[in-house]
């Protein structure tokens, strides 16, 4: 059967709009800044490395730091969400999925404008806490801040691939399992969990990449205190007006995530259930 | 042993199972019988601990069952679907169980070779189920769930997901299993030859009750409902003339004639006359299906080997008075299969 035509449009679209624009913004990491923007195609090396500057470095050890938090935090409140919806009746599952999904109804700016007066001084937050004679706390402008905003935000991408991978898990394995004698922790440690592992690498994925280059977050909640490496490669663009220092940034960010999502795709293989 | 007393389930508004009670002797090999949705799977669930019955009780050796969660329970099941972990290899599968006793690691080594060699899988012992075959699956399953040594083996539907050759070869091997490790077991099946050459005792269920609890053989020859005489090597009924009851008259033991029968009713001993519906040869035995007049089913007559008998012809039916098996009007509200 050939079907490969069928794939004709996306592919165009995909070359058309997507790699030969990256890869012509990508092809200025190794040319020369001009002195008023823009650039001059002299090859050269030294975009790249300025890349080694501790400066640099430094924030993208920031990134990924905050970008690792996220994910951790996802995994953790996830796991146990995509589990009860997964148990769940059939109709009540796709209850619990639209109300998973519906946060991304409405503008993310506007959401994470509204988490700003959640944390601010006199916000929300601080209303409860002295509600119960704590507080007051100063979390916005701080990394933490940056880190619930960013959960907050891709929670639901962690959520919707363990779900899937819960969903299909025969739930005969986890009686057999107790059968022979495991509790329920030991079910989850040896079958329910080694057997999601796709699932878990998949929405570790979905929330690392997006946290990792996010800048609206780390600008709006972050108060512009906590640079990661979206903003940085933003800012050489648009700012600084350096495009190929920006290019060779947003180089190196994807070459990290390549190597995250090549990772990935190995791990999720050997651990495939079958 | 295990003594099930007065168990009683329901899903919803639907009765899965009503007043169950039933007794399995110490070594016993004990099915089940009866057609899907009669409750015999939820029985099994309920032993092995997945579900929680609504009344009755379930003791083994005098203790209370259901107080026991499932993973503490000295009952192994072998599910329908095997039910192997996808993920393990076949002796990390076998091991498994024994790994949650925290058996010292030399003993469950030796255990898992042990029982693998019993079930001749000893070759595949790195392989992942889905590299094997049905077969080697199914004795998996089966060595997954005797290593552990239970005091009751549960199998639901052990046979049912393998071909013709294999299923035969399996059916000896666990007679021969159970002889030598000497565990009691209870097998689920819808398959009536299944649970005879299996079983020493057989209970019959029908809409979540037990119709007749007997050996093989007496279930047979004397079925004491109308289910199970339906059931159970699909006996002829017939409505009894005089009385309420209802007669039954296995397939082998109808004599055909040629059409000059003087058409009496059934009775002790009877003669019909009917019309050849249909006529299939089964090698053994050809099975031939004679419409007889006032009868709501076709009568089903079984005779060793090829016949003469063409469709169409009319012809006489008869039996001897020890052939005929009455029954009385079943007290459950039994229905025919």
């Amino acid at each position: 059967m050939k079907r490969w035509p069928l794939t004709g449009p996306g592919v165009t679209y995909l070359t058309v709009f997507m790699v030969v624009p990256l890869g012509l913004v990508l092809s200025y990491a190794f040319f020369r800044r001009g002195r008023f923007g823009g650039v001059v195609y002299e090859p050269t090396t030294e975009n790249l490395a300025r890349l080694a500057d501790p400066l640099y470095t430094d924030v993208l050890l920031h990134s990924t730091w905050i970008a690792a938090l996220t994910t951790v935090l996802a995994l953790l409140i996830g796991y146990p969400t995509a589990h009860v919806i997964a148990g769940l009746p059939r109709r009540r599952q796709t209850i619990a999925l639209v109300a998973v999904v519906l946060p991304f109804w409405t503008s993310f700016l506007v959401r994470v404008y509204a988490w700003i007066v959640l944390l601010s001084g006199p916000g929300w937050l601080n209303k409860a806490l002295r509600a119960i004679g704590l507080g007051p706390v100063e979390v916005l402008y701080t990394d933490a801040a940056v880190v619930a905003g960013l959960l907050y935000a891709y929670l639901p991408l962690m959520i919707l691939p363990l779900y899937a991978s819960l969903a299909r898990l025969d739930p005969q394995l986890s009686e057999a399992a107790a059968n022979l004698g495991a509790g329920p922790w030991t079910v989850f440690r040896t079958v329910t969990f080694p057997l999601t592992l796709p699932g878990v690498l998949t929405g570790c994925l979905f929330v690392f990449v997006p946290s990792f280059g996010n800048f609206v977050v780390p600008e709006l909640l972050g108060g512009g205190r906590s640079v990661m490496v979206g903003n940085l490669v933003r800012d050489q663009f648009l700012k600084a007006r350096d495009w190929p220092f920006g290019a060779a940034l947003a180089l190196a960010l994807l070459a990290g995530l390549m190597v995250l999502l090549f990772a990935q795709a190995w791990a999720a293989r050997r651990y495939a259930p079958r | 042993m295990i003594e099930i007393r007065g168990v009683g389930h329901r899903f919803g508004r639907t009765r899965a199972l009503d007043d169950v009670t039933l007794d399995i002797g110490e070594g016993e090999f004990c099915a089940l019988l009866g057609p899907s949705g009669c409750g015999k799977t939820t029985l099994l669930r309920i032993l092995a601990g997945f579900e929680k019955p609504e009344t009755g009780t379930v003791t083994l050796d005098g203790r209370d069952l259901l107080a026991v969660p499932p993973h503490r329970r000295p009952v192994n099941l072998m599910f329908q679907s095997f039910a192997l972990f996808p993920h393990l290899s076949v002796e990390r599968n076998v091991a498994y169980g024994l790994e949650r006793e925290r058996l010292p690691r030399r003993e469950v080594r030796e255990r898992v070779e042990e029982v693998l060699a019993t079930v001749g899988l000893t070759e595949h012992a790195r392989r992942r189920p889905h590299q094997l075959s049905g077969g080697q699956r199914q004795r998996v399953a089966l060595a997954r769930a005797i290593v552990k040594r239970p005091r009751l083996l549960l199998l639901d539907e052990p046979l049912s997901a393998l071909d013709k050759q294999v299923r035969a070869g399996m059916q000896l091997e666990l007679k021969r299993l159970q002889h030598e490790v000497g565990i009691t077991f209870l097998v689920v099946t819808h398959d009536q030859e299944e649970a005879m050459s299996l079983a020493d005792r057989i209970a019959v269920m029908n809409a979540g009750r037990v119709e007749q609890t007997d050996a093989p053989v007496e279930l047979y020859e004397r079925p004491r409902t109308a289910f199970v005489a339906g059931f159970v090597g699909a006996n002829n009924l017939f409505p009894e003339r005089d009385g309420d009851g209802i007669t039954a008259v296995r397939p082998e033991r109808i004599r055909i004639g040629d059409g000059d029968g003087d058409g009496a009713g059934a009775g002790a001993g009877g003669r019909l006359t009917g019309t050849v519906v249909d006529v299939s040869f089964h090698g053994g035995t050809t099975h031939i299906a004679v419409r007889v007049p006032d009868l709501a089913e076709p009568v089903l007559v079984a005779v060793q080997g090829p016949s003469r008998v063409a469709t169409g012809e009319r012809v006489s039916l008869s039996w001897p008075p020890e052939a005929a098996v009455p029954i009385p009007v079943s007290p459950t509200e039994g229905e025919k299969p």
